[in-house]
């Protein structure tokens, strides 16, 4: 099972914290509304990542696998 | 004919955010042909803003910051082995292990990197980073975790800030050399760089402004460093954050438009040639690139941010698989930002586009404002601390080519201090690291000092 990745388009981020309420081990304010979050995204985490996804208002977070670049 | 744009052999050169997000955006517009991607970094493409914050504070590890792919781009990945050159007229990429590589479209992504300690004896002492890659992070992350005594940071931009800010948070000692009168100075001009200021000295860093390194001292492992006050820091960690330089050297004889400012291009992202001759076939995306931008006097933008990266990679891959008239310009608005001392700093625009600022919303006292900054009576740019929310409004203005001083909009009240003030952008030669943004280009009405 490859572990998930996850990245937040802080350049969109506004600080809604949709995410922090539903995956609050994965994301984390720092502050106000500093978005701080861990990338490597644990398998019982997944499905909270993947609902932060769907609740964030601006659409910021990507939930995936990373690329397979093939034989390192 | 424009099927033939989408298939064909397509060669990409820099594996890091752009590269990736074009190889992606490729399939998306149905390139249906060869795919290569060259990175010199034996790594998947990573994602680098933790570096800088989740990596030092132990929240994660520099080696599980691969991105997510959005789609699989389905190319063959040429990893860990640099370009050192491009043939325009055989229209093909040198690689350093003496292979090469044919391609009807080039893109070059080839990005920045960590400006190095100008002297290399020093810069080689053991406690001496920079902070650019993943093993950067890691051993930077490893050293604080040791705790040192003290940390010095040279260079008092939004990375060597960000450092800062991320020992403080460890508990460790930390003084920030910086040449400027206040850190961020270059980036956010004069009024904003005191609150940077006011909030580093408030959190417990040991902020030396208008001072620069003359020698970093040890034998073997880094002790110290001089400063040009004459005074001494003693620490046994150095970051050197003095910006970046662009990976342009692989291209010195390729006849392509590239210098230490980054490689020229057009809106559409095709790269010019040294007689500034635009391309059809060799595409820019990401740091590298200098691109003109409409509402910033048609000057040539560089910028070293993630969302350009992607925003920028997106165009190209398009217009690398279309035909003329059906391309797209690349008009999105530079926006970045920083989290730093707890606070969240957002920019849109250009700040240093800039001669007088009003505090739109908030206030410096509250430590929660925007900022917006004009250009002889017209909105260039905004900054917000706390505020992100307001920044859209903003960014519409600085589209619209709104005047200066902005008339009350998003707010229910009067804009809480409309005097307008100099933006106090200093000439970026008094720096100690690069701006982020830096404007290239040429203003009739404006003398720019050409660093």
């Amino acid at each position: 099972m490859v572990e998930m990745r996850t990245v937040v388009d802080l350049t969109r981020c506004q600080g809604y914290a949709q995410c922090v309420f539903l995956a609050p081990e994965v994301f984390e304010l720092h502050g106000e509304e500093g978005l701080l979050y861990a990338t490597a995204v644990p398998d019982d985490q997944v499905e909270r990542v993947r609902q932060a996804a769907a609740a964030c208002p601006v659409q910021a977070i990507l939930l995936g696998e990373e690329v397979s670049t093939g034989g390192r | 004919m424009a099927g033939d744009l989408k298939d064909g052999l397509i060669v990409i050169v820099g594996a890091s955010l752009a590269g990736l997000r074009a190889a992606e955006a490729l399939r998306e517009e149905g390139f249906t042909g060869s795919l290569t991607v060259v990175g010199d970094e034996p790594h998947a493409p990573y994602d680098r803003p933790p570096l800088s914050k989740q990596v030092l504070l132990g929240q994660a590890t520099a080696d599980t910051l691969e991105l997510p792919m959005r789609r699989d781009p389905d190319a063959e990945w040429r990893l860990g082995v640099r370009a050192t050159g491009v043939d325009l007229l055989a229209k093909r990429v040198l690689l350093a292990d003496g292979d090469s590589l044919p391609y009807d479209r080039l893109l070059i992504a080839t990005g920045t990197r960590a400006r190095p300690w100008p002297n290399p004896e020093e810069g080689a002492l053991d406690g001496v980073f920079t902070l650019r890659t993943r093993e950067d992070g890691a051993g930077l992350a490893e050293r604080l975790a040791a705790r040192p005594e003290r940390v010095l940071v040279i260079g008092g931009g939004f990375t060597g800030s960000e450092i800062a800010s991320a020992c403080r948070e460890l508990g460790l000692a930390v003084t920030v050399a910086e040449r400027g009168p206040a850190p961020l100075v270059g980036a956010l001009g004069g009024t904003l760089s005191k609150l940077a200021a006011v909030m580093q000295r408030n959190h417990g860093v040991d902020l030396r402004t208008g001072v620069t390194v003359t020698a970093l001292n040890g034998n073997g492992a880094f002790t110290g460093a001089q400063l040009s006050d004459g005074s001494r820091v003693e620490a046994d960690v150095c970051v050197v954050a003095l910006g970046a330089i662009r990976n342009v050297e692989w291209l010195a004889e390729s006849g392509l438009a590239a210098g230490p400012r980054g490689i020229a291009c057009d809106a559409g992202c095709r790269a010019f040639t040294m007689y500034g001759i635009v391309t059809d076939d060799v595409f820019v995306a990401g740091d590298v690139s200098r691109f003109p931008h409409p509402l910033f006097g048609y000057q040539m933008l560089s910028l070293e941010h993630w969302g350009n990266a992607v925003e920028q990679a997106a165009v190209a891959a398009h217009n690398m698989v279309n035909p003329g008239p059906l391309q797209r310009p690349h008009l999105a608005l530079p926006v970045f930002w920083s989290t730093q001392f707890g606070l969240n700093i957002k920019s849109v625009g250009v700040p240093t586009y800039s001669d007088h600022v009003v505090i739109a919303q908030g206030s410096l006292e509250a430590r929660r404002l925007a900022m917006v900054y004009g250009y002889q009576g017209r909105v260039t740019a905004a900054v917000t601390v706390d505020m992100a929310k307001a920044l859209d409004y903003y960014r519409h203005l600085i589209e619209t080519a709104a005047p200066f001083p902005p008339p009350p909009g998003a707010q229910d009240r009067a804009i809480a201090a409309d005097i307008a003030i100099p933006s106090a952008v200093p000439d970026p030669s008094v720096l100690s690291h690069g701006p982020t943004v830096a404007l290239t280009g040429h203003l009739p009405d404006r003398r720019l000092t050409v660093v």
